[in-house]
């Protein structure tokens, strides 16, 4: 007599990540990005020249085997450059990031637990900040106090935390009325417990996914504000910053504009990639088989 | 002639897990003005072998494939999406089982209603609205020529329901599929519905084809019954002599298992086990891990439908040799 | 819906808007440094008379009562930077210049991205999906500031189809437009795709397709509607911050409009220019969100009463 013919079944995580490494598109972008931090973290070691090693002879000049992606006008290697460069941006991006998280998820979190009125009031706050043209808000901080890095992460991660705390919040909301944190109670789960095995990794999954993608938008932010010359300042580089330089010597040097453009676009391209990977492997619903 | 006939219908889905044989080898023929019920449990096939025959699998995943099909003496070709389309709500229409999710949200009810006849009959939208009008009074909503106007969202789940049957019957159709349409209402709105649906049937004509699994429905409703599990046919039979006679392991557990026909003080008889996995090889009869009358043979002999009755077949091997006396009256044991 | 629109805009808008304008207002004048600190050279009396003149040697709370005073009549102030000129008068000169911008970029970005959008869902993982939402993407990872200098190198300058600035003949509109749109019709395609695709799952989408509805049919007027919800709501903020965002866009292509004038005056420390600005970008974001969801309302029977 046969055993009855049974399917195994497959945790969410396990079934996630998948799905997620079928996604050739986010696998590819992992590894670029993985690449990516490599080099920047490790610049000094894979720089060929000296960041700051002038060549004034030489002058700007497009790519050659001695400088493979050129020099700007005071002849200083671009690739070297852009390492360092991808080094502040990268490290703006985690640092803003890991701002806005804290204060996002934090914000999110006691909000959608709290309930009822201080929930409505905290969210009502939000929603008053969404109407803020920010942009605005983040180049008003940085004109009139001094430009610094610190500032400059406090701004940024000033404007991104609005998103991550609605969507903790509403995960949070919706998780407190599923009746299987009902069943947890009734049952007499501690509530820390409750808390560590049945909230955080539910909640754990969407945090993920913005948080991947709030990344790039930090980057893309921080490249903006130092193309108005707000942001990071000289002699630090900056991804926006050496498009800033392209971009006013581009008529005669259009190769400092498009390198550095190239690789910003990219490390957002690959970020992107990886943060919709992530998003369609943890969806439920995404099952396509 | 039969009004549908479908010979040998497999609808295979090719997954990463495997060859899923949802629908494997269904035979069905729908006589004119006949209702025909299917059974069995969830994921048995019913409902996939309803589509199958519509064309509404989507056919990249799926296979679907079969001897011989033909409405109404024409032949069918599923995968020939362009003249299924000529077909689909004109001749051989469906009704579905959530009437609240059934009706798109940001249309009218009328346009609703009367969008088979634009699709089909290219009649225009003024002449179809009074059609739409008349099918709104024929399903018997009360104050129709308020209500034809209207959005989905303001009519309840029973009302709903009856606008999909208006939409259903509107062409009228040769062969109408209801896949479970009762099961998401309250029973007295479930009574009314199949009422309803009796009275159409017999005003226009239409064969029906109505998959269920609330054998309660099937008495009252259906001519004749087929019984499937696991993607296949195991009984088929007129209604009166499937209740009194069933001629299958399966059907007779089924029947056992309904609470009306529990003694008192019993407790309620259920089917040990689970449904087979559909992506695995099955050998012999898929009902015999969870059979109470299962031998070896039984999961080495390839299962077949044969004759045990007038119009009654039964796929089970040892009551085709006789080996199992009269099933469906042990009662209490 | 009268009665919700305005108690939309007077109830909830104006303690936005009042709490943009107090943030703002104790925002720069707590920040070191006043509005004339950037210029050097001034003698201390004459630096005085310039204080008073404008009103700064007040008490903080005083000048806020003011201004507010004067804002809600309509009244923005002097511009600081420019002597003879108002606030309100640099904002009729040079909004309608960023809103002209903002159009074209929406309506392109509309067009383009649903058109994107909608060719990617019918084709769910297809090549044709997978390529054009890479295209679309490259709308969102390559900035304005990038587009921008390279549209302008490529089209302007080697191939000298369109004129590179300024904002004088029509042709002029073109390149800023589209740099503008880009970012947009990423998002726009992302919305529409993710949108229809949602709504094709649905039951009622099946009900259309037993009833013999085809391809086109089911789209466009069954899917359609609900397809593009998403798009709508990102509607209201997309025209802010194609209006509002336009600095960087208005700063390359060196066009005269609101955002330009805006970082020229952070940059100058123009306290009024500053306020003015804000509060008027506040106020329309505060419109075309409102508007926004008066159109939802309208487009979803379910939500009317």
């Amino acid at each position: 007599m046969p055993d009855t013919y049974l399917d195994k079944g497959t945790s969410l995580w396990q079934d996630a990540m998948r799905r997620f490494v079928r996604n050739r598109l986010a696998i590819f972008s992992c590894a670029f990005l993985a690449a990516l931090v490599v080099l920047a973290v490790l610049a000094p070691l894979f720089a060929p020249y000296s960041y700051a090693e002038q060549d004034l002879a030489l002058g700007a000049a497009g790519p050659s085997v001695r400088h493979w992606l050129g020099t700007d006008i005071l002849g200083r290697d671009l690739f070297t450059r852009i390492l360092y460069g991808g080094r502040v941006s990268l490290m703006v991006g985690l640092c803003a990031t890991a701002v806005a998280l804290l204060i996002g998820v934090t914000y999110g979190a006691v909000s959608g637990y709290a309930g009822g009125r201080l929930d409505t009031v905290m969210m009502r706050f939000v929603d008053g900040m969404f109407a803020f043209p920010f942009t605005i808000f983040v180049i008003i901080l940085m004109v009139f106090f001094e430009r610094s890095l610190l500032l400059l992460f406090t701004a940024i991660g000033c404007v991104e935390w609005l998103t991550l705390a609605r969507i903790v919040r509403g995960q949070v909301r919706s998780l407190r009325r599923q009746e299987f944190i009902e069943a947890a109670i009734c049952l007499g789960l501690p509530r820390r417990r409750i808390i560590f095995r049945h909230v955080i990794p539910n909640v754990l999954g969407p945090v993920i996914v913005y948080a991947t993608l709030t990344i790039p938008a930090v980057m893309l932010l921080e490249a903006f504000l130092s193309f108005l010359g707000l942001g990071v300042q000289p002699p630090m580089s900056s991804w926006g910053l050496l498009i800033k330089e392209g971009a006013e010597a581009m008529e005669a040097y259009p190769w400092l504009l498009i390198f550095p453009g190239m690789a910003l676009s990219a490390t957002l391209f690959c970020l992107n990639f990886v943060g919709d990977g992530l998003r369609d492997a943890l969806d439920p619903k995404a099952a396509k088989d | 002639m039969p009004i549908l006939s479908a010979v040998n219908l497999r609808t295979h889905f090719h997954t990463r897990h495997g060859v899923v044989r949802a629908v494997d080898g269904v035979s069905l023929s729908v006589e004119q003005n006949e209702i025909v019920g299917i059974v069995g449990e969830s994921g048995c096939g019913k409902t996939v072998l309803c589509q199958s025959i519509m064309g509404l699998i989507p056919v990249p995943p799926a296979h679907v494939s079969y001897d011989k099909m033909s409405l109404d003496g024409e032949p069918l070709h599923t995968a020939d999406e362009r003249a299924m389309r000529a077909i689909r709500g004109n001749h051989m229409t469906m009704i579905f089982q959530d009437p609240m999710t059934a009706l798109n949200p940001y249309m009218r009810i009328s346009d609703q209603i009367a969008e088979p006849l634009r699709i089909h009959r290219g009649t225009r939208r003024a002449d179809a609205l009074p059609k739409a009008l008349d099918a709104l009074k024929a399903v018997g909503i009360p104050q129709p020529e308020s209500r034809i106007r209207q959005y989905p969202h303001e009519f309840s789940g029973g009302m709903r329901q009856r606008v999909c049957i208006a939409m259903a019957l509107i062409t009228e159709p040769k062969l109408l599929f209801a896949d479970e349409p009762t099961t998401a209402l309250d029973v007295t709105v479930q009574a009314q519905i199949l009422a309803l649906l009796k009275e159409l049937q017999a005003r226009y004509g239409v064969a029906i084809v109505f998959v269920t699994h609330d054998f309660g429905v099937v008495a009252g409703l259906c001519d004749r019954v087929m019984v499937m599990y696991a993607g296949k046919v195991v009984e088929s039979a007129p209604t009166a002599a499937l209740f009194a006679r069933p001629e299958h392991p399966y059907t007779e557990a089924l029947l056992r298992a309904l609470p009306a026909r529990a003694a008192r003080g019993q407790g309620l008889r259920t089917i040990a086990g689970q449904p087979p996995d559909l992506a695995r090889q099955i050998d012999g009869c898929a009902f015999a891990p969870r059979c109470e009358y299962a031998t070896p043979e039984c999961t080495s002999v390839e299962m077949k439908l044969s004759a045990c009755g007038s119009g009654h077949t039964t796929a089970c091997l040892r009551m085709q040799k006789g080996e199992i006396g009269e099933l469906g009256n042990r009662g209490a044991e | 819906m009268l009665k919700f629109v305005v108690r939309r805009l007077t109830l909830e808008s104006i303690p936005t808007l009042l709490f943009v304008a107090t943030l703002t207002f104790f925002l720069i004048r707590l920040a070191p440094g006043g509005p004339f600190s950037a210029e050097k050279n001034v003698p201390p009396d004459v630096l005085k008379r310039l204080e008073a003149h404008y009103g700064l040697d007040k008490p903080l709370l005083v000048q806020y009562r003011d201004y507010l005073l004067n804002a809600l009549r309509g009244d923005l102030g002097p511009s600081f930077k420019y002597p003879n000129r108002t606030v309100n008068e640099l904002i009729a000169v040079s909004f309608p210049v960023s809103l002209e911008l903002g159009i074209y970029a929406l309506a392109m970005a509309l067009a383009v991205g649903i058109a994107i959008g909608l060719l990617a869902s019918a084709r769910k993982n297809s090549a044709a999906d997978y390529l054009s939402m890479s295209a679309a993407m490259m709308g969102i990872c390559v900035p304005s500031f990038v587009l921008g200098p390279l549209l302008v190198l490529v089209f302007g300058i080697w191939l000298g189809w369109v004129g590179v600035s300024g904002w004088a003949t029509p042709s002029d509109r073109i390149l800023p437009a589209i740099t503008l749109s880009a970012m947009y019709v990423a998002y726009i395609a992302r919305l529409t795709r993710g949108g229809m695709l949602e709504i094709l799952s649905q039951d009622f989408i099946r009900t259309a397709r037993a009833k013999g509805a085809g391809g086109m049919r089911v789209v466009f007027v069954h899917a359609l509607r609900g397809g593009l919800a998403p798009v709508v709501s990102f509607a209201g903020p997309a025209m802010a911050g194609v209006i509002t965002g336009s600095f960087v866009v208005e700063t390359i292509f060196q066009i005269p409009g609101l955002g330009r004038f805006f970082v020229t005056a952070a940059f100058n420390r123009d306290y009024t220019m500053i306020m003015g600005t804000v509060l008027f970008y506040a106020t329309l974001i505060i419109l075309f969100n409102t508007a926004v969801d008066i159109l939802h309302v309208w487009l979803d029977p379910r939500l009317r009463n």
